[in-house]
């Protein structure tokens, strides 16, 4: 083996290359100590960040916001017919894009997995200069993305996220919630089902293994049993898991006549549709007629379990067959740029979007703290939930909710929930420390690289 | 001074060091040259080339060793929220855990060889998962994975200093580590893997290895034990693959059962196969490409092909779009995949092969005039 000697100078030389090497990479970073804080646009443009699962159990949901967060920003930056702009009260924008400066949007798929979300919504801050963050379709990603922006300082505005915790336990000062939580559905869906199927029910839940699951068993299983409802039992079944047979098989001797699917997307239609087919609708238990409840349900899984869904509870942020002003404008915007209705998580995207731009224009700047404090204590009105009230406290949306029900006799493919009931804003508010966890400060700004 | 070294393997390690230093300038042209990718770029080689300690040298090949990657995790997370959020004492834990992991599930393994060794290496892995997934919530925090809070005790911490306000963040001895901080802290230990690594390689304990892996019966019959060799094999992969666990925590601090699952076992095989199972350099290569195509490709829309097209006519562009959009954005696996087909079919030896390849037909080119006048003057025997 040839062995080989270095001379001094070899070694002088190396180490002056080397240096060189391990510092050149600062000459490169050095600009990034000019702005104040993380990805200040400064030219005639201002990039968002979308951060969508396109693939994965949540896809459907998260194909639907991309096509809102497309339309958004069309109608940011004037073009289309301006659809909520016209409606959103009180409202700052101007329609020439977000302080005089053009939206465009850079896309990440985070595969409905935290890990994926999280590297998504790093690169769509490091490399593409998002100066804002929004999507998602599952809790569990957004409480990643969310604790992920405060420590880079990005403001994350939440898409469909329905844990308590995502403004519950894991609240952030720059993580913003549109959509409303799992203890809201409770007590929205509560009064309906007694109303409907009694105080003296046994209930078995069956809950998605993850964040938004567990929050929403404990919020649903509190609220049934203050109703007198007994829960027989709670088992988790794993995200996306396809074939629910082996959780079912257990329902139908465990002595209970509701059981509550606590799934959403996929999951819910793959579980609903296979609880049917084990006959659980056509069943009698104590003397009583079988009764499924799937707490949490949109117009996009409800099209997906088809016939299954007919007659079934739920409740829903919005829905497109609403009557007011602004649901009627998003709902003929959409539709015209993308021949079908819109979903609930498109909605929540849309206005997430809408809201964040309001109020850079109202801060008068995109400096983080001054655009949460614009946001926090924000009342609005003209978005499709009535009157509005961004709380300060947990920055969670004070809105009404609905009660759905699956449409017995649709018209057509998209009219598939009836809504039993609008809940209102005054009913679903609630303590806000009740879940504890702290937002954190909004200064010192944490700059990214 | 570098009577431990051959001058080909320190050129072949300066210039390794050099590259990976340099990588924020090469790989601007690529749309790479952010610090979180290079992170992930040098985490997963770090991974890869561990694996490649084991199934390159040994020729097992583990189906499980996404586990170790996720024991290190959760190992170094604890650490952040129970001792300090100085990444160094995480990543001796996670070492240290992943390394007693290994040893357990290898002890196990390593009774059988061939097929029966993956597929209990996978059974073990898999079994890892389902318990981060479910059954151990309390340290692992499922699905959600686990972070650090403002309540966590950090008892070696608060020994010395009070707790600051904010989240808190992996830091070295009062130096943050996230943006460019992140990356060379990351870059340092790849290098130092990269240098253990081709340190195994030349030793006599590689030699032994490499015996393992051309023919184990005839070891045996020579009167070598060979089992504590493979078993030291593994356990140093298995320590490895802890310590870039470790690292994707102290570089993004969430541990999620989801790096366990078997798709990440098997990444790791992929990166070892994509760029050259047994060589130094191959894994490294392997894992930036997949990482590459991970974070890159899955980021191209429909706007970002729009404009690539955009010097093509209309009707044209248009086709061009449709095209392609089946093989970037959602569809980034498709064309991963081909790519791998391609790889195999006509580089067996993956992408090292190929370098090795062009190399070798410069160097007839150079060496062929060369060459001929030495066959000519050959005497004859």
């Amino acid at each position: 083996m040839a062995k080989f000697i270095t001379s001094r100078r070899t070694v002088l030389k190396g180490t002056g290359a080397g240096i060189a090497a391990l510092s050149t990479p600062y000459f490169f970073s050095k600009g990034a100590w000019a702005q104040d804080f993380c990805n200040n646009p400064t030219g005639s443009t201002v990039t968002i960040g979308l951060n969508l699962p396109l693939t994965g159990t949540y896809a459907e949901e998260g194909a639907d916001e991309l096509k809102a967060y497309e339309l958004a920003v069309k109608h940011l930056n004037g073009e289309g017919d301006g659809g909520l702009l016209n409606v959103l009260k009180p409202s700052a924008l101007k329609g020439n894009g977000v302080l005089g400066k053009k939206v465009q949007f850079v896309t990440s798929d985070s595969q409905t997995l935290s890990d994926v979300a999280r590297a998504g919504a790093t690169r769509m801050i490091e490399r593409d200069g998002a100066i804002m963050i929004t999507g998602g379709s599952s809790s569990g990603e957004a409480i990643a993305v969310q604790s992920l922006c405060q420590e880079l300082g990005v403001i994350f505005m939440a898409g469909l996220t329905h844990s308590n915790d995502t403004t519950g336990k894991d609240k952030r000062r720059y993580g913003f919630r549109h959509f409303f939580n799992a203890y809201q559905s409770g007590i929205a869906i509560a009064p309906v089902l007694k109303e409907a199927y009694g105080s003296d029910r046994r209930a078995y839940h069956l809950t998605a293994d993850y964040t938004w699951g567990w929050t929403q068993e404990e919020s649903i299983k509190a609220a049934t049993e203050a109703l007198g409802w007994e829960t027989v039992a709670t088992v988790r079944t794993p995200l996306g898991a396809a074939d629910y047979s082996q959780y079912l098989t257990p329902v139908l001797n465990s002595g209970a006549d509701v059981l509550i699917l606590n799934h959403y997307g996929n999951d819910m239609v793959n579980s609903l549709t296979q609880a049917v087919q084990f006959g659980m609708r056509d069943r009698q238990a104590n003397g009583k007629q079988f009764e499924v409840v799937v707490p949490l349900f949109s117009e996009l899984m409800a099209k997906g379990a088809g016939e299954s869904i007919k007659g079934i509870f739920g409740t829903s942020n919005w829905h497109w067959n609403l009557q007011d002003e602004g649901s009627q404008a998003f709902t003929k915007s959409f539709g015209a740029a993308y021949g079908s209705p819109p979903s609930q998580a498109a909605h929540t995207a849309y206005v997430q979007a809408l809201l964040y731009a309001d109020a850079c224009e109202r801060a008068g700047t995109f400096y983080p703290p001054e655009v949460i404090k614009a946001l926090e204590g924000f009342e609005f009105d003209g978005m499709g939930n009535g009157k509005t009230l961004y709380r300060a406290e947990d920055h969670q949306c004070m809105k009404s909710v609905l009660v759905v029900r699956g449409n017995e006799n649709p018209t057509s493919q998209f009219d598939v929930l009836d809504v039993v009931q609008e809940v209102g804003r005054d009913v679903t508010t609630y303590d806000p420390s009740i879940f504890g966890g702290e937002l954190g400060d909004a200064e010192p700004v944490p700059t990214c690289s | 001074m570098t009577s431990f070294m051959s001058r080909k393997d320190f050129i072949l390690f300066a210039g390794f060091t050099i590259v990976v230093l340099l990588l924020p300038i090469l790989a601007a042209p690529f749309g790479a040259a952010y610090p979180d990718l290079l992170q992930r770029f040098m985490i997963y080689g770090i991974f890869a080339v561990g694996f490649n300690i084991l199934f390159g040298l040994t020729g097992y090949l583990s189906f499980g060793h996404a586990a170790f990657f996720g024991v290190g995790s959760y190992a170094a997370m604890w650490s952040f929220k129970l001792l300090s959020i100085n990444a160094l004492p995480a990543l001796i834990f996670a070492v240290i855990i992943a390394g007693l992991f290994a040893l357990a599930i290898g002890y196990v393994s390593l009774r059988r060889s061939g097929i029966y060794f993956s597929i209990l290496t996978l059974a073990f892995a898999q079994m890892s998962y389902n318990l981060a997934y479910s059954v151990l919530t309390p340290i692992t925090n499922g699905e959600t994975g686990l972070r650090m809070t403002l309540q966590d005790p950090r008892a070696l911490d608060r020994l010395f200093f009070e707790a600051s306000p904010g989240a808190p963040v992996p830091s070295i001895f009062g130096m943050s580590l996230s943006g460019w901080n992140g990356f060379y802290f990351t870059a340092l230990f790849m290098i130092a893997t990269f240098f253990l690594a081709m340190r195994i390689n030349n030793s006599p304990f590689g030699m032994m290895l490499k015996g393992i892996k051309s023919n184990q019966n005839r070891m045996n019959y020579t009167g070598f034990n060979t089992r504590p060799y493979t078993l030291t094999a593994f356990v140093i992969s298995g320590m490895l693959a802890g310590l870039a666990g470790a690292l994707l925590v102290v570089t993004d601090p969430l541990a999620g059962a989801e790096r366990m699952r078997w798709t990440a076992s098997g990444e790791v095989v992929l990166m070892t196969i994509l760029g050259g199972v047994g060589t130094l350099v191959g894994p490294v290569i392997g894992a930036m490409m997949i990482k590459y195509f991970e974070n890159i490709f899955s980021s191209f829309n429909a706007n970002v092909l729009n404009n690539f097209y955009s010097f093509l006519p209309d009707g044209v562009r248009e086709v061009m779009v449709t095209i392609s959009s089946k093989f970037v954005g959602e569809g980034w696996h498709l064309s991963l995949g081909l790519i791998f087909v391609l790889i195999v079919m006509f580089l067996p030896g993956g992408v090292m092969e190929g370098v090795r390849r062009i190399a070798a037909s410069f160097n007839r080119r150079a060496n062929g005039n060369k060459a001929e006048a030495r066959v000519a003057t050959a005497p004859a025997e």
